[in-house]
């Protein structure tokens, strides 16, 4: 292991020991672990807990811990990897919105290495799709039409992009953190032995040129910053609406590379069907406006008052895990650590406490409201507005002030 | 029908926080959990095993204390556990993690179905899963909500997607991470719990796995991590008094000034 404590350097004040999420360090006296120094009685003991993540590093104000990256053994030249790429998905014919939203950052990345942006599609009938995606910024989009890619198959996603990955030499590969893009990244990293960075918020180039993944740990209680400076190249998943879409511009030039899947894939999977979930009539990741009920809307009932809210403004239901479990609304609208993950421009929740699993599921809306009864419930330390009061008392004049103000 | 079940041992994210003032986390009394999506991994290995016969066994790589969640997946009806640890081992990305599990599932040889979580909820990557099937090159299903048919060497599931679910057929051996959807896991039963108290948890390291000593831990893993700090605080929110009516209408407002309505 890489890590160690510098013996002369540590004082024993215990600041790496409160910043390890990991439980790895401990402060000892010295004289029972036998590393007497003339100034300092205690010393910081790693134990092998420790995932080498770095926190103690920064915060230890002496210098006195240390991570020593060992060289890897073959050395591969970063030079010869150019290009930004974006692998493209579809949802029912439709390009997918975390496309564009990848576009628009891929771009962004892609001019700050003076680079080419590139975007891979994979579907059947796609020749009306591809000049979308030189107008929302591609240089070159790589396109795989082929009927047998009508359904989604992991394995033929997989062999295409890789081999295309090979002989291309992209330096960067940004998918959404979809179904999809969650099921094919690892072993498209696999394939390629290089890093992946799953679920990025933020995407930069720092001053080496490298790709800096930013990304919430532990249910986003923690960011951390992520780096690959070894091997090419650098993958990264981004969740739909983290970033802005990038908008189409009709004078915008493109090349189009027509790809065929390679040769001798061998399936051992198979796609049987597609079944729609009717119940779910509008998608909570894509919606705007998501006003969800928790344990204070008291049963199946109080749901049409939910609903009424998000009638009025044009959004989505959801649910709290306690409303799920109560079976008074189905698991396809629940919003948390154990459901759905999701960030709209309005969030409204109503007679929901804010239990952590709830919080971590949610609290990247754009604005929060909260509507509770209780005014110590913990939904509020995240809410942009509060409201105490009853939910049933406070949501229909609420329904008459929207219309009210849509009306002006 | 033999199933391996990937688990990991990870604190209970609710208690890990980040004390505003001091800018540290607070760690206070944190438990260690059995990843909650790897509780539906176990129950659906231990369901195949008690429907077709055959073994179900789980392995864990982390630190010697992962034993517990080891004990733990004994007592809820697993045969035989076996924990990876090593200190070269630590500092394990997702892909020396995907190739330290595959290099185990290989000893252990004859399987017929890996079974792991959707995501671990400290990494929350779900990346490990897919990994694993690439190193052994295997068939893999992501998300799985429910197996409906096991047979000829074959297997069908439902695979949850954003708008709704894929019906796919698998060939055996392969490798199936699942959502909690697809089952209800059960408590420790007493015989159980005993037997995890007895039962003896196999230890293996990097040599007993034959890894090649680059492709795990730190050397084996292309990502660093840099930094880790604390997520932007959000400026205090605002709390609107006053009766009903002038509340919902400044919040309206409020809404309307924002542009979101």
């Amino acid at each position: 292991m890489g890590i160690k404590v510098i013996d002369e350097k540590c004082s024993g004040c215990g600041l790496c020991e409160k910043s390890c999420p990991f439980g790895a360090i401990s402060i000892k006296s010295r004289e029972e672990v036998g590393k007497p120094h003339p100034k300092f009685k205690r010393i910081a003991v790693i134990s092998e807990v420790c995932n080498l993540c770095g926190a103690c590093v920064s915060a230890c104000p002496f210098g006195a811990i240390v991570i020593e990256v060992e060289k890897k053994k073959e050395e591969i030249d970063l030079s010869q990897y150019k290009g930004v790429w974006v692998v493209a998905e579809m949802e029912e014919r439709r390009i997918h919105g975390v496309t564009f939203e990848l576009l628009n950052k891929g771009r962004e990345l892609a001019d700050k290495r003076s680079t080419y942006l590139g975007c891979v599609i994979l579907g059947e009938n796609l020749k009306e799709k591809v000049p979308e995606l030189i107008e929302r910024g591609a240089d070159r989009v790589y396109v795989f039409d082929d009927p047998q890619l009508k359904n989604f198959v992991d394995t033929l996603w997989v062999e295409a992009i890789s081999a295309l990955a090979q002989r291309e030499k992209p330096e960067i590969i940004l998918l959404g953190a979809t179904t999809i893009g969650r099921a094919i990244a690892s072993r498209i990293s696999g394939r390629l032995r290089t890093g992946l960075t799953a679920d990025c918020t933020g995407l930069d180039i720092d001053q080496q040129g490298h790709l800096v993944q930013r990304r919430p740990a532990f249910g986003g209680n923690i960011m951390a910053e992520i780096l690959c400076t070894e091997r090419r190249p650098q993958m990264a998943t981004v969740r739909h609406k983290v970033f802005k879409p990038a908008l189409p511009d009709k004078d915008r030039k493109g090349e189009i590379i027509e790809e065929k899947l390679p040769d001798g894939i061998k399936l051992k999977t198979g796609f049987i069907d597609f079944v729609k979930d009717l119940t779910q009539t509008v998608n909570l990741a894509d919606a705007d406006i998501i006003v969800t009920g928790g344990r204070g809307v008291g049963g199946p009932d109080g749901f049409k008052v939910i609903e009424e809210l998000a009638r009025a403004l044009g959004g989505a239901v959801g649910a709290s895990r306690a409303a799920v479990d109560a079976g008074w609304i189905p698991y396809s609208h629940q919003v948390g650590q154990t459901g759905r993950t999701v960030c709209p421009k309005l969030y409204i929740a109503c007679g929901v406490s804010g239990a952590i699993q709830h919080l971590v599921g949610m609290q990247a809306s754009d604005v929060i409201v909260a509507i509770n009864k209780d005014p110590h419930a913990p939904i509020f330390k995240v809410a942009t507005f509060g409201i105490v009061a009853d939910l049933f008392e406070v949501i229909p004049h609420l329904i008459k002030a929207i219309q009210k103000v849509r009306g002006q | 029908m033999d199933v391996i079940v990937c688990i990991k041992q990870v604190p209970a994210t609710t208690q890990v926080k980040i004390n505003p003032v001091t800018n540290t986390l607070i760690r206070e009394g944190v438990e260690s959990i059995i990843n909650p999506f790897d509780l539906y991994a176990i129950e659906e290995g231990v369901r195949l095993k008690e429907k077709f016969g055959g073994k179900a066994t789980v392995i864990s790589m982390g630190p010697p204390q992962a034993e517990a969640a080891l004990r733990e997946a004994i007592s809820l009806g697993v045969d035989e556990a076996i924990l990876l640890s090593d200190r070269n081992f630590g500092g394990s990305d997702t892909l020396a993690t995907s190739y330290t599990l595959a290099r185990a599932i290989k000893r252990i040889g004859e399987f017929d179905l890996v079974i792991c979580g959707k995501q671990a909820i400290d990494g929350d990557t779900a990346q490990v899963g897919p990994g694993i099937a690439e190193e052994l090159k295997l068939p893999c299903v992501t998300y799985v909500k429910k197996i409906s048919e096991v047979k000829d060497g074959k297997m069908v599931v439902e695979r949850m997607m954003e708008t709704g679910w894929q019906i796919v057929e698998m060939e055996l051996p392969g490798i199936i991470t699942v959502v909690k959807e697809i089952n209800e896991p059960r408590l420790p039963s007493l015989r159980g719990k005993m037997r995890a108290r007895k039962a003896e948890i196999l230890i293996w390291n990097a040599s007993d796995l034959a890894c090649e000593m680059d492709r795990i831990g730190q050397p084996g893993s292309p990502t660093v991590v840099k930094r880790i700090f604390a997520p932007p605080q959000k400026p205090a929110g605002k709390i609107l008094q006053g009766d009903i009516d002038a509340v919902s209408q400044e919040l309206a407002d409020e809404l309307k000034r924002l542009g979101i309505i």
